[in-house]
């Protein structure tokens, strides 16, 4: 399942993509946004700290249990500091379709587009 | 597929030259059909597979074969550590050692049918499926190495399914090699409390009834006869596996280039056998391997305790239990002399043929049973590995239909609801807690099996057996 962000920022676009992350297993607005967990990651460059970044959000998700339905994120020098809010899987009111295995490096891409938004998107396993 | 740079070598095997990096060719095994409706980016991963170093003899794909990661889902590719050969996360996949494992129930069809709907709803009921669910299980670290060391032995140790069942997986039920130690915190982690679960996605539990019978001789060594049931269960390593994937397949990318390995796609991440990275790739791989081994074992122990429930004549032994998402080291004849060579399954599983002493005595003479998953409303099919096929691609067969089209697609088309509906009707009962999930995995989403499985016979790789239909499923 592809994923994709859009944003006037990287840090948006990013945001983005996680929100697209949630969509693949629930319907985000479904999700509340009870509680809130912090990730931080770094790497080499924006594109693998997308997978990174995407990477960390899943498990939180499968560790903790949960979903996320808001997104915070803010990028300096490819280390991202993240905030992701939401709530315990809730079965039938989420009825949550499938679990993301890994994201992955195919269709990879984190650019500037040329209207000046950000785009930032990957495959991910499920 | 663009076929015009394949050759055939037979009806179902097409060779595509070495050109350009590629150290050895493409041969894809399947009938001009098929071939011609695989993705290019079949052509384009395998060919980027035969470029990698120390790779011998040819990048295979199955006649299932589809886009994937790096390496096409239904690869094959084995690699000589005497001559520089790589070991690859991509080339195992995120879901390591994912398999089908298949019991017996010792009664018929119809026995089960007078309970269906009862036995539907107490699997459901006892199987942890789905996204959040957990295990009856929490691994403390010690118990966590312990599985990760023992596998499937570990298992049965603790009183999860019979000693008699190891003799019925691959490996014995317990891959050598683990090392516990070389599993990150953060696998560890995932798999916690996700012992006994069965996942999600393609992932399912099906009751079936054996409805035809392709090879009478085989088949009665496998123990199945027409109007049979039995339960098969396909899953894999979960959140362990996937995180190990996952962290391997970054680490791997990024250390190629110390390696001297140009990756024409970051999804190759590869390293050579003997370095470091690579050793300890194969340590946290074969851990891997046990927890999907172990997983399988306690879904199959929870199958009995239902089955004890509900038809208590049920006896449930284990047919076989085969993964298809491994690297693995294996005897192979290469050119004039048998070697020990690095053996990469993505989507494929094994099939070695009649004889291999890696095959239970009591099957060693028939062939090591394959089992190729269907979806919810069409078959599955048990196979049996083939003399031929040990020289075709290192004993290699298919393991599924391949998806057909998105989940995206497949939701658009089809309601959960309506899919529950459309095969009750069919008199398969469908139990799920995701009506979405179900919509995603219609069956109508998933290639033609029937087609894969003829071509994987005609070619060689292995012999149809047995067709197996569903009367009840499981999906996460």
């Amino acid at each position: 399942m592809g994923v994709r962000g859009r944003g006037g920022t990287c840090a948006e676009a990013f945001e983005q993509a996680a929100l697209a992350l949630t969509a693949i297993v629930a319907d985000p607005r479904q999700v509340h946004p009870l509680e809130r967990v912090e990730l931080a990651c770094e790497a080499p460059d924006d594109e693998l700290l997308l997978v990174d970044w995407l990477n960390a959000v899943i498990y939180e998700m499968d560790t903790r249990h949960v979903l996320f339905c808001r997104y915070r994120v803010s990028l300096a020098c490819h280390r991202l500091r993240g905030e992701a809010w939401g709530e315990s899987v809730d079965v039938r009111r989420h009825s949550p379709a499938v679990e993301p295995k890994g994201a992955t490096y195919t269709a990879l891409a984190v650019r500037r587009e040329a209207d000046g938004s950000w785009l930032a998107q990957c495959v991910v396993d499920v | 597929m663009d076929i015009s740079g394949f050759k055939p070598l037979s009806p179902c095997q097409w060779e595509m030259p070495a050109t350009g990096a590629m150290r050895v060719p493409v041969v894809i095994f399947a009938d001009e059909t098929l071939l011609r409706a695989m993705d290019d980016k079949v052509r384009e991963q395998a060919a980027n597979v035969a470029a990698l170093p120390g790779i011998i003899e040819a990048s295979y794909a199955m006649p299932d074969a589809h886009w994937g990661y790096g390496f096409p889902i239904g690869g094959v590719a084995a690699f000589d550590p005497e001559e520089g050969g790589v070991v690859s996360a991509g080339g195992v996949g995120f879901d390591i050692s994912c398999g089908v494992r298949c019991l017996h129930t010792g009664l018929q069809w119809d026995a089960v049918k007078a309970v269906q709907e009862r036995l539907a709803d107490r699997l459901f009921r006892r199987i942890p499926a789905g996204v959040g669910s957990t295990g009856e299980l929490t691994l403390m670290p010690q118990a966590m190495d312990a599985m990760l060391a023992g596998g499937a032995r570990w298992a049965v140790g603790l009183g999860y399914g019979d000693a008699a069942d190891l003799e019925r997986i691959e490996e014995g039920g317990q891959m050598a090699g683990a090392e516990p130690g070389r599993v990150s915190l953060h696998a560890k982690q995932r798999q916690r409390d996700e012992m006994g679960t069965l996942g999600s996605g393609n992932h399912y539990l099906e009751v079936q009834r054996v409805a035809e019978i392709h090879d009478e001789a085989i088949a009665a060594a496998f123990g199945l006869a027409r109007g049979d049931a039995v339960v098969s269960i396909h899953c894999g390593s979960r959140g362990l596996g996937h995180q190990i994937g996952t962290e391997f397949l970054r680490e791997m990318a990024v250390s190629a280039a110390t390696h001297r390995i140009a990756l024409p796609d970051r999804e190759l991440a590869c390293a050579p056998i003997d370095s470091e990275v690579g050793q300890r790739y194969l340590g946290a791989m074969r851990a891997a391997i046990n927890c999907a081994l172990a997983n399988r074992q306690i879904l199959t122990h929870l199958v009995r305790e239902v089955f004890a429930d509900v038809l208590p004549q049920a006896r449930l032994p284990l047919i076989y239990d085969v993964s298809h998402n491994t690297c693995r080291v294996e005897r192979h004849r290469v050119g004039r002399h048998m070697k020990h060579v690095y053996v990469h399954r993505k989507g494929a599983t094994r099939a070695f043929g009649p004889g291999h002493p890696d095959i239970p005595a009591a099957l060693r003479e028939a062939g090591q049973p394959v089992f190729i998953g269907g979806s919810m409303g069409t078959a599955s099919y048990v196979l049996a590995g083939t003399a031929q096929g040990m020289s075709l691609a290192y004993g290699s067969a298919c393991h599924g239909a391949g998806r057909a089209m998105s989940r995206h697609e497949a939701l658009r088309r089809w309601s959960g609801r309506g899919v529950v509906a459309e095969l009750a009707a069919r008199g398969i009962l469908v139990r799920s807690p995701s009506l979405r999930g179900v919509a995603e995995e219609a069956p109508g989403a998933y290639k033609d099996v029937e087609a894969v499985v003829e071509a994987a016979d005609r070619a060689g790789l292995a012999r149809r057996v047995a067709k197996l239909e569903p009367l009840v499923c499981v999906k996460g």
